[in-house]
């Protein structure tokens, strides 16, 4: 938008971050991770459909070193994107605004998807 | 697209040293962002070591004393002095607020000071604000009416009725909270910003103003309202304690009420 010439001041590398920003590009960020999870999801139906060998082979992959780490950030973008989902929703009803409370809130999302996705695989493993 | 990286005439090279004076026991430092438009240089930031024995309790103070007593080429706005005029909104430690009510004492470590984020610059502090002054404009800031007032007073308003234009009407657009807004540095061109759209706020909910239809039609826009995520760095960073996240969320409240 700049056309005068005019150097643009600096923006994303001088402002200190608060939680309620890093909670919305985090959102994004889990948005975009699951889509590609769809993926992922697809394949295993696909391999599911198609015989048991088939069903092995996706097993094999999928509990390997690689395979457990990508399911163990796909559950951690899942719980934090049903949290702040359900955090925006409640902010469309018109609640949460104030400033104490929407970084109280960012908070809780935070540490329910940390602590769900440790106590998950836990169980899992 | 969102732009990331700063543009190649804006990147910040070192700038100068000013250490303190002799027998100065009390001294914090100030960098502060220095841009030069006669020189064809690119921005710098200088630090400055300030002793605070001999200088006000406040950002502003230190940049007054900086000009007065050791660069008087350093340029940035002030009028008030005391947080109602709006014009000396800057990035202070990192966020957006009025270097006259920033108290020095609550800045641990160096102060940082910066012009207004992602906006053209003038001069050091001073940001082009033609842009965000058009968009104020934009969502006509006046009272619209189709009926003739009475003949014998003012449009009166109940006292609970002007109570909800109370916090909106005491915005001073700093600008402190639409370039607090990452929404607003990628897309000010066509998304307003928490400053317009809490200014259209106010004459949405004022009871006096007949225009609401055509107000609502106006901000009906993928851009314009709905570039608004809810990242709450407007609200998070208003010198004046106002939220315009909420005014926002109620603007879109009522824009899905009027579809059915």
């Amino acid at each position: 938008m700049s056309n005068s010439g005019r150097p643009l001041s600096p923006h994303l590398s001088i402002y200190r971050w608060p939680i309620t920003m890093t909670l919305s590009i985090l959102h994004r960020a889990t948005g975009v991770a699951l889509s590609m999870g769809l993926i992922v999801l697809a394949a295993w139906l696909l391999h599911v459909a198609s015989g048991p060998e088939n069903y092995q082979y996706f097993r094999d992959m999928m509990s390997s070193m690689m395979g457990i780490l990508l399911l163990i950030g796909w559950t951690f973008a899942f719980l934090l994107h049903l949290g702040n989902g359900i955090r925006h929703l409640v902010w469309d009803a018109g609640y949460g605004f104030e400033k104490s409370q929407a970084n109280a809130s960012a908070w809780f999302v935070l540490i329910f998807a940390i602590a769900g996705t440790a106590i998950l695989w836990v169980v899992a493993l | 697209m969102a732009e990331f990286r700063l543009p190649q005439n804006s990147r910040i090279s070192k700038g100068k040293h000013f250490a303190a004076p002799e027998g100065a026991s009390n001294v914090k430092r100030f960098a502060v962002y220095r841009y030069d438009p006669t020189s064809g240089e690119n921005p710098r930031v200088d630090t400055y070591e300030v002793d605070l024995d001999s200088c006000g309790p406040m950002v502003l103070d230190a940049l007054i004393k900086i000009k007065n007593e050791i660069d008087p080429t350093l340029t940035f706005r002030r009028s008030c002095r005391e947080g109602i005029c709006g014009s000396c909104a800057m990035n202070i430690d990192g966020g957006n607020t009025l270097a006259c009510t920033r108290d020095i004492n609550d800045v641990s470590g160096d102060v940082k000071i910066y012009p207004l984020p992602h906006m053209p610059v003038v001069k050091d502090l001073v940001p082009d604000l033609t842009n965000f002054y058009a968009q104020y404009a934009s969502i006509k800031p006046w009272l619209q009416t189709r009926t003739p007032p009475p003949p014998d007073r003012e449009r009166l308003q109940s006292k609970e009725d002007q109570e909800l234009i109370n916090e909106p009407s005491a915005c001073i657009l700093c600008a402190c909270c639409s370039t607090a807004c990452p929404s607003y540095w990628w897309n000010s061109d066509r998304y307003l910003g928490p400053a317009a759209l809490l200014a259209a706020y106010r004459w949405l909910v004022d009871s006096r103003d007949e225009a609401t239809g055509e107000r609502l039609d106006e901000l009906e826009d993928p851009f314009r309202l709905y570039r608004c995520h809810t990242i709450m760095n407007c609200t998070q960073t208003c010198p004046k304690g106002l939220n315009p996240a909420k005014a926002i969320a109620e603007t879109k409240k009522m824009l899905a009420e009027r579809r059915h």
